[in-house]
């Protein structure tokens, strides 16, 4: 599939987001995810006659937080509206969302894309409750409906049409998604759908200004199916426009098995959804005191932090950016500061064998053992040469399983490093005598042979023998016979 | 003359000393509803077993000498929009015929507190919807002054259960004049309380921005109890205001000197009958007699009034109604062909004439492109009419006028004339535009028919407007009147 170079893409995104408030947004129910259906309902979620919401200010806050993060004015007055439409799961037939007085406008967000720094304008967010779920019977002959979510908040983002390619469109998603993990107002999981995002993309011939005719993009559940789902639709509507033809405005569903966009409903068949102001809930009036409140409980955002790891620690922009697009990353990072001074060393374990360990074996931080202090800790060992830096491999990797500080797993394990001067030499003496061959090889120049003996060396000292001792003093013995 | 006559003060002495029963009460008020329910047609559900096994334990908690709440015994009728755990909630709706709620009103919980016995669920016009009772899927019930008249509505079966003396007192709700008209009609006393006064968790929304509960009772005096056990701010309810509940005990002076009160011209206008008026402009020698003072006033906004009213009423109707689907609650259509024949042939078949008449309305006034014109126009109108009331209020400590611009007609002579109907409110209407406490209290017979005086107020004021009311009555004999149905003789 190429896309053709005729056309600049035109992508805005709408990212629903779960705010991981204990209780639902306007009744007292869990919002925990996995509950057997229809558990964690009540008459108000379940949209019984006569029943009444009342706003939960956790997820109020939680989504002044957000927009605050996202550099959002935040609204002096909001209020909720209803957006009005049938649907199984949906119990009111009507969803409790913000029309035009959303919690946050006019913000933005950097991102990153090949080595260049873009700002993405955010157009709104606004707080609104989630639907239920629906599971639809194989044979199309009934739909169960799941209610557990019906009134989990929700914040939806919407970003300005600032997005130029859908590489982009995952760079803004990846950092919609550290913010809100920096922020910790979700868990921000696509797979258990507190995160979702629709797409909106059109073409247009280069230098154009008016957009061209957009297509609506469902479905996507990862942040790979997302870009996938907008490289196939560019390719769709660069191939009709080539043709000559025309992009109808519609809605479509991005099919993962087949790889394709499918429509779903056209321009005519769009929905009124006849908002207006919900008279059982009353204005919200968010003062600067509330304001300053819940900005100062923002933590340094992942912009702020990179910046400073690269001028503070001196850290690669790379790296540094690694680190810092998980929080709980970042946090073990520094964490380890604490008790070593060698970022560089702590950065190195973090990217090389810790994110190997993880990706290897598909894995979350969460999943693994290891404290920032036992990283911190590992590090001075090696510098001290308590053990060495092979050694530390297999202590690291007790750590990520157990948890232990470093200095426990040696002494369990036996890994000291041997140091002594007179042990090591004793063993290379021996090990000097009984290889002939290896050490008539090294004299005849064959470099090679001295890489055998310092192998027989720790084979004698199971690893333990300081590996810089054992070569200095390899070669000594070997000069001196 | 039954128990159910005797004056609260009197009862809870009876009670208090032993000569008489909860069960008493209670078995009175069944015994009543036997003789006259197959005329006046006022319940929907009546809850014998669950109002006995009450009473018995209210007599129980009287031997022992427990605490007594402000309602004590009192057989009470609930209008069928309150929602009751457990007992059959209809809103005399067809959708509803089968819904048995699982929670409780904050009404219902208030009133166990003040320990009421609930006797039963009163019929009303579908979802509130009418002034009639007409639009019941269940029933007419009966004017008790006259079977071939309607009791008014929508609260029409509560205002007949209390004139028919069948329940002590009964809850009524509020969106346009539902308490107010029905009492009119009915002869006795109806109060709408400020909007915000009393919680609304539990009362199946018409229109949210505008339905309030209140009392339905034979008297004044009545009334003031009733307000108090179920007046306050409630957590469930964000429109509930947080203000503090004074004692209305101190509205029962019959003191109104130098109460300034205006009468409302509008009110007295084109379209009121000749006697009705006559019936109102009396009371106000009975007002200057007690050291009142009058003058008339204008709400010159009052005319957009019934115009602004159905839109956005529709407007909440038509999305408060829509959870009605047939999916998880009331009556499914059977064998729909899919999702959308299901809704469609469930809400064909449940609802009546007139609310499906409304939700097309309020559908329509919310449409893109129609939406600023009605709704946002309507809103509009809706300031101006508060700002006539805030006007009048800075001069005058209550306005007056009629209820209703007649007294009650025939069954069947409006029905097919929905746009005269709408006009029956009115003199009711503006005050829930305003959100403004409103009493009806009997003020004659025009015809052998009873004529409503409404007294407005401030918001949150209801202590002014019960003291007026409470005078007035204690100065005219004409809360004791009793209809045709239960012994009462017309002049």
């Amino acid at each position: 599939m190429t896309v053709t170079k005729n056309y600049e893409t035109v992508i805005g995104l709408e990212v629903h987001v779960e705010l991981h408030t204990k209780t639902k947004i306007f009744c007292g129910c869990s919002t925990s995810f996995g509950a057997p259906p229809n558990t964690h309902t009540c008459p108000i979620c379940l949209g019984h006659p006569g029943v009444l919401p009342v706003v939960n200010r956790q997820a109020v806050e939680y989504a002044m937080k957000a927009a605050m993060a996202l550099n959002c004015e935040i609204a002096d007055v909001t209020k909720f509206d209803r957006k009005n439409y049938f649907y199984p799961d949906l119990p009111k037939a009507y969803q409790i969302s913000q029309y035009d007085q959303p919690i946050g406008k006019n913000g933005w967000i950097d991102i990153e894309v090949n080595g260049e720094t873009k700002r993405i304008g955010i157009t709104r967010v606004h707080l609104e409750e989630d639907a239920g779920k629906l599971t639809h019977v194989e044979g199309g002959y009934a739909s169960l409906v799941d209610l557990n979510r019906v009134g989990t908040p929700l914040i939806e983002i919407v970003s300005e049409p600032d997005i130029r390619s859908p590489e982009e469109a995952r760079a803004y998603l990846e950092k919609l998604r550290a913010i809100m993990l920096y922020c910790e107002v979700s868990d921000v999981k696509m797979e258990e759908g507190s995160l979702r995002c629709d797409a909106n993309i059109s073409l247009r011939p280069w230098g154009q200004q008016k957009f061209g005719v957009r297509a609506e993009l469902k479905n996507m559940n990862s942040f790979r199916s997302v870009q996938r789902g907008l490289e196939y639709e560019e390719w769709r509507q660069a191939d009709i426009l080539d043709s000559g033809g025309e992009v109808v405005q519609e809605t479509r569903r991005w099919d993962e098995a087949t790889g394709k966009t499918v429509s779903m409903r056209g321009k005519e068949e769009a929905h009124d959804y006849r908002y207006f102001p919900d008279p059982d809930l009353v204005r919200i009036v968010i003062d600067e005191e509330w304001k300053a409140r819940v900005r100062a409980s923002i933590p340094e955002l992942p912009d702020a932090r990179k910046a400073r790891y690269m001028s503070e620690y001196g850290l690669s922009s790379y790296d540094a950016g690694v680190i810092t697009a998980s929080k709980k990353l970042a946090d073990l990072f520094e964490e380890s500061l604490r008790y070593t001074k060698d970022a560089k060393a702590a950065a190195n374990w973090i990217m090389g064998d810790l994110l190997g360990y993880l990706n290897a074996n598909n894995l979350e931080l969460d999943d693994v053992k290891l404290t920032g202090q036992g990283l911190g800790e590992m590090i001075g060992l090696i510098e001290k040469g308590t053990i060495s830096g092979k050694i530390a491999k297999t202590v690291f990797r007790t750590m990520l399983e157990t948890g232990k500080l470093p200095q426990q797993i040696v002494e369990e394990q036996g890994l000291v490093q041997i140091s002594d001067e007179g042990a090591i030499r004793a063993i290379v003496e021996k090990v000097v005598a009984a290889n002939p061959q290896s050490v008539a090889d090294y004299r005849a120049g064959k470099e090679k042979a001295l890489g055998f003996l310092v192998g027989q060396v720790m084979r004698e000292t199971k690893g333990k023998a300081n590996p810089t001792l054992v070569n200095q003093l390899l070669i000594e013995v070997l000069k001196s016979q | 003359m039954s128990v159910l006559d005797l004056r609260l003060r009197e009862l809870h002495d009876r009670l208090a000393g032993g000569e008489l029963t909860v069960t008493d009460l209670v078995e009175a008020s069944l015994a009543r509803i036997r003789e006259t329910e197959p005329v006046v047609q006022a319940f929907i559900t009546i809850d014998e077993e669950g109002a006995r096994a009450q009473a018995a334990e209210l007599d129980h908690q009287l031997k022992n000498g427990g605490e007594r709440g402000l309602l004590f015994g009192l057989p009470a009728g609930i209008k069928d929009n309150i929602v009751t755990d457990g007992l059959l909630t209809t809103c005399a709706s067809r959708f509803l015929s089968n819904y048995i709620p699982i929670y409780n009103a904050t009404v219902m919980d208030r009133l166990r507190a003040a320990q009421s016995v609930t006797i039963g669920k009163l019929n009303m016009d579908e979802f509130a919807m009418g002034g009639s009772n007409e639009n019941s899927a269940f029933k007419a019930t009966r004017n008790p002054w006259d079977p071939e008249r309607v009791p008014g509505g929508s609260s029409g079966g509560s205002a007949a259960a209390v004139a028919s003396r069948q329940v002590y007192f009964a809850l009524g709700s509020d969106t346009g004049g539902s308490i107010r008209q029905p009492a009119a009609y009915c002869g006795v006393v109806g109060l709408k309380p400020t909007y915000g006064r009393v919680s609304r968790y539990g009362l199946v929304a018409f229109a949210s921005s505008l339905d309030q509960i209140g009392p339905i009772t034979k008297n004044v005096e009545d009334a003031v109890y009733v307000l108090q056990a179920i007046a306050g701010h409630d957590p469930m309810d964000s429109t509930s205001a947080d203000v503090e509940v004074p004692d209305y005990t101190a509205a029962l002076t019959g003191d109104v000197r130098g109460l300034k009160i205006g009468v409302a011209k509008e009110y007295l206008g084109e379209g009121i009958a000749p006697q009705v008026k006559e019936a109102v402009l009396a009371t106000l020698k009975v007002f200057e007699s007690l050291g009142a003072t009058w003058e008339e006033v204008s709400l010159p906004h009052t005319e957009y009034a019934v115009a602004a009213y159905y839109l956005l009423a529709s407007s909440e109707a038509s999305s408060n109604l829509a959870r009605f689907d047939g999916v998880r609650y009331g009556v499914r259509a059977e064998n729909p062909a899919n999702l959308i024949d299901l809704y469609r042939k469930s809400r064909s078949q449940g609802f009546g004439a007139e609310v499906k008449r409304r939700i097309m309305l309020g559908t329509y006034a919310l449409s893109s492109g129609y939406y600023d014109a009605y709704y946002l126009k309507a809103q509009k109108v809706r300031t101006l009419i508060k700002q006539d009331f805030d006007q009048a209020f800075e001069k005058f400590d209550i306005v007056i006028g009629p209820t209703a611009p007649t007294t009650a007609f025939k069954i069947g002579e409006q029905i097919d004339d929905p746009l005269t109907m709408y006009l029956n409110d009115i003199c009711t209407i503006p005050v829930n535009l305003a959100g403004l406490p409103a009493i009806s209290v009997p003020c004659g017979l025009a015809d052998g028919l009873p004529v409503g005086l409404q007294i407005i107020g401030r918001a949150f004021d209801e202590t002014t407007v019960l003291r007026a009311a409470y005078a007035y009555e204690q100065a005219t004999e004409h809360h004791k009147l009793r209809p045709v149905a239960v012994g009462g003789a017309q002049s």
